[in-house]
């Protein structure tokens, strides 16, 4: 099974969560696709890392061919093409690799080269195969690195589970695509609850069953992100009490199922409460 | 207006314009500008330019500096400019000097007098709609 | 007109409930949220009713199917795999880029490119409290450094004579974020005492180095980890980078923005604290010198 892990706002243990998952199964991949800031990497401390750099194609015009016609600068929408002084000058930063200058040119004076925006590495700690995306700093568009991604852990035959990133941008939306069911991490807070029910609409548009896990539950206190998911029907899988101890060490990046038993029965029953969800 | 000082003659001088007249303030924006003014030396005539890609969710400084370059421009005056225009201008030759505030024409007598200053400072892109 | 804006790099650092406290603490005029993905100042700033204005992305492609004969071509030349042909051709507007490619290859004419909303404007008129914009992309659209500049300016052309403008940044480190440290004169960071935390602020210190930015650290929730607090304190000065508090862990701060609260609104230790952050962050705003709108330093 494919399980998306989201959560809307960042810092709610979306990654504690997605990394102890995959830490209390038998064997799994855990995929970060958090290309901006991933984390997971740091509480899994991969073996034999493999590194693999995620390229996007950009236009290059050979001289000798273009005759400053100007037709790929009138096409490009993103403004990524200029003209002058018969030079034509690509700003890789805004170009979004659709081809289309390359197929528009009447002198097929434009090739596309690669270029790197980002890598994916691929290593093991235990059992868990751990596959994580960054983002090169300054780079805008981290799509191809999270498809790269989705990718590699497609052609696994475990348990998946995908780290994704925060918000119900179009990063987050690559992450769901492939998912066959939507765990929504959720802290106690109105940001919490606010941001929750932005994720759990991005999943109900995609189709995908979802289940809420609230963390940092404090006993006696109001808990705004459990009163939506009651009223919205969003099933309660797991309630983790705010928790020193824990906190500290997500802090230290300690994977906490395998630190303490206790830890580790919470986790194996919320997997086993996914599992049986999407069976 | 005429040529004056210590500034080559026959040339194009274009400035970003806030409204469709030639007495008109100058915009703050280059690649959102409305429209641009053209001021040829040589002929002493103003032509105004429409700026059809100033609501251009990316790279609209991109497509102003492709419109000045297309029209032939030789001097640019602004107050500020992006860095990919800065690139694309800088590219085709064209002078970028700083114009804080004002009317074109005040701005472009200014130019001609040498009472401007090159503009060294870009502003950083938004990297647009993706 | 003054610019700090408030950065973390890791979401859940505390960055929204510290920027609700600066502005409450420095009666801010002017005031936005950049965090057009999942904005969150809105619920700790009481404004009353928004003026709303659409947002346009890029145009995206639509078939007419009257028009369209099935053979393909579009779908074979689209590389986002937005066309699909099943009996019919289907156009997925979340997954189209707006390139443009199709329109063009299409020999019958049955492509066009249509405008598109890809988000809300939100901006909040006070004649007390001054002007706050937002904005909220709606769902599956590309996170935009344009939107986030767009919140900015229409906070600016509201509130020109405001003297200190305050910016609720986004998380993360890409196009948003960068949009957003455009024309600021500080960058707050509110940073969170873990590995991850200290990661993150790590690169959101080198993406705001490379946009020539002058930033300022402060640590939240610095007593659940006073180890790595030192941490960071120890990084700051090596790096050159003024440390200017810390602010403990406090279960009020949850209490008081369940209740439409900033910390600094009620008696309690983060409360203080965030006084005390405040105090040395404008003590340092005040010596900088105006950058000017647009300028990069």
């Amino acid at each position: 099974m494919r399980v998306a892990v989201f959560s809307g706002k960042g810092g709610t243990g979306k990654t504690m969560v997605s990394v102890n998952l995959a830490a209390v199964s038998r064997s799994a991949v855990y995929v970060d696709c958090d290309v901006e800031e991933p984390n997971g990497h740091l509480y899994f401390k991969p073996d034999g890392v493999v590194r693999e750099t995620v390229t996007v194609l950009v236009p290059r015009a050979d001289p000798e061919r273009c005759d400053g016609c100007l037709e790929c600068v009138r096409f490009c929408r993103f403004h990524a093409l200029s003209y002058s002084l018969d030079r034509l000058m690509v700003f890789d930063d805004v170009c979004h690799s659709c081809g289309g200058c390359s197929v528009v040119c009447p002198r097929e004076a434009i090739s596309e080269h690669e270029r790197g925006i980002g890598t994916v590495d691929t290593g093991r700690s235990g059992d868990v195969v751990v596959h994580t995306g960054t983002m090169d700093i300054g780079e805008a568009i981290g799509l191809p690195i999270i498809g790269r991604l989705l990718e590699k852990a497609s052609a696994e035959d475990d348990d998946v589970f995908i780290d994704c990133p925060p918000g119900s941008s179009c990063m987050a939306m690559e992450s769901i695509k492939d998912a066959d069911f939507c765990i929504l991490v959720s802290e106690p807070t109105v940001f919490g609850a606010h941001n929750l029910g932005m994720v759990a609409e991005l999943a109900r548009v995609f189709g995908k069953p979802v289940g809420a896990v609230l963390n940092k539950v404090i006993e006696g206190e109001e808990d705004p992100s459990e009163r939506f998911c009651i009223e919205n029907g969003i099933p309660i899988l797991a309630r983790i009490p705010f928790d020193l101890e824990l906190g500290r060490l997500c802090s230290e990046t300690t994977i906490a199922s395998w630190a303490d038993t206790g830890y580790e029965r919470m986790f194996r029953d919320l997997l086993e409460r996914i599992t049986e969800a999407v069976g | 207006m005429s040529a004056r000082g210590g500034q080559e003659d026959n040339m194009k001088i274009v400035v970003p314009i806030e409204n469709e007249t030639e007495d008109s303030n100058i915009n703050p924006s280059l690649g959102r500008a409305p429209y641009y003014l053209l001021y040829d030396t040589e002929t002493e005539a103003a032509e105004i330019i429409a700026n059809t890609s100033k609501d251009s969710p990316s790279g609209a400084g991109v497509a102003a500096a492709q419109l000045m370059i297309d029209a032939g421009a030789e001097v640019l005056l602004t107050p500020r400019c992006g860095d990919r225009a800065y690139a694309a201008l800088k590219g085709a030759g064209i002078k970028i000097m700083l114009l804080p505030s004002g009317t074109a024409k005040s701005g472009i007598a200014a130019y001609l007098e040498g009472g401007l200053s090159e503009l060294d400072t870009v502003v950083k892109g938004h990297h647009g709609a993706h | 007109m003054k610019r700090l804006l408030i950065l973390s790099g890791k979401g859940g650092t505390g960055k929204t409930t510290v920027a609700a406290s600066m502005i409450r603490l420095a009666e801010a005029r002017a005031c936005a949220d950049c965090d057009v993905d999942a904005p969150n100042l809105h619920l700790v700033l009481e404004r009353g009713s928004p003026e709303t204005e659409d947002y346009h992305g890029l145009p995206k492609a639509h078939v007419d199917e009257a028009r369209c004969t099935l053979c393909g071509l579009c779908e074979e030349m689209c590389r986002f795999g937005a066309i699909s042909i099943d009996g019919h051709l289907t156009i997925d507007a979340r997954a189209c880029e707006g390139c443009g490619l199709c329109d063009h290859v299409c020999p019958v004419d049955a492509i066009s490119m249509l405008p598109a909303v890809a988000g809300d404007l939100l901006l909040y008129r006070d004649p007390e409290k001054g002007v706050f914009s937002t904005a909220q992309l709606r769902m599956g659209n590309g996170t935009t450094g344009l939107l986030v500049a767009e919140v900015k300016r229409r906070m600016e052309k509201a509130s020109r004579q405001a003297p200190l403008a305050v910016i609720d940044g986004s998380p993360g480190i890409g196009c948003p974020v960068i949009a957003s440290i455009s024309g600021v004169d500080m960058v707050l960071v509110v940073a969170e005492p873990s590995v991850s935390g200290i990661s993150d602020m790590e690169r959101i210190l080198d993406t705001a180095e490379k946009l020539r930015a002058y930033t300022v650290v402060c640590v939240n929730k610095a007593d659940a980890h006073p180890r790595m607090t030192e941490r960071i304190r120890a990084y700051c000065s090596e790096r050159d980078v003024p440390y200017v508090g810390e602010i403990p862990y406090d279960s009020e701060v949850v209490r008081a923005v369940n209740r439409g609260m900033a910390p600094v609104d009620v008696e309690c230790p983060a409360g203080e604290a965030i006084r005390r952050v405040f105090a040395e962050t404008m003590k340092i705003l005040d010596r900088s010198p105006h950058a000017g709108p647009g300028m990069s330093r």
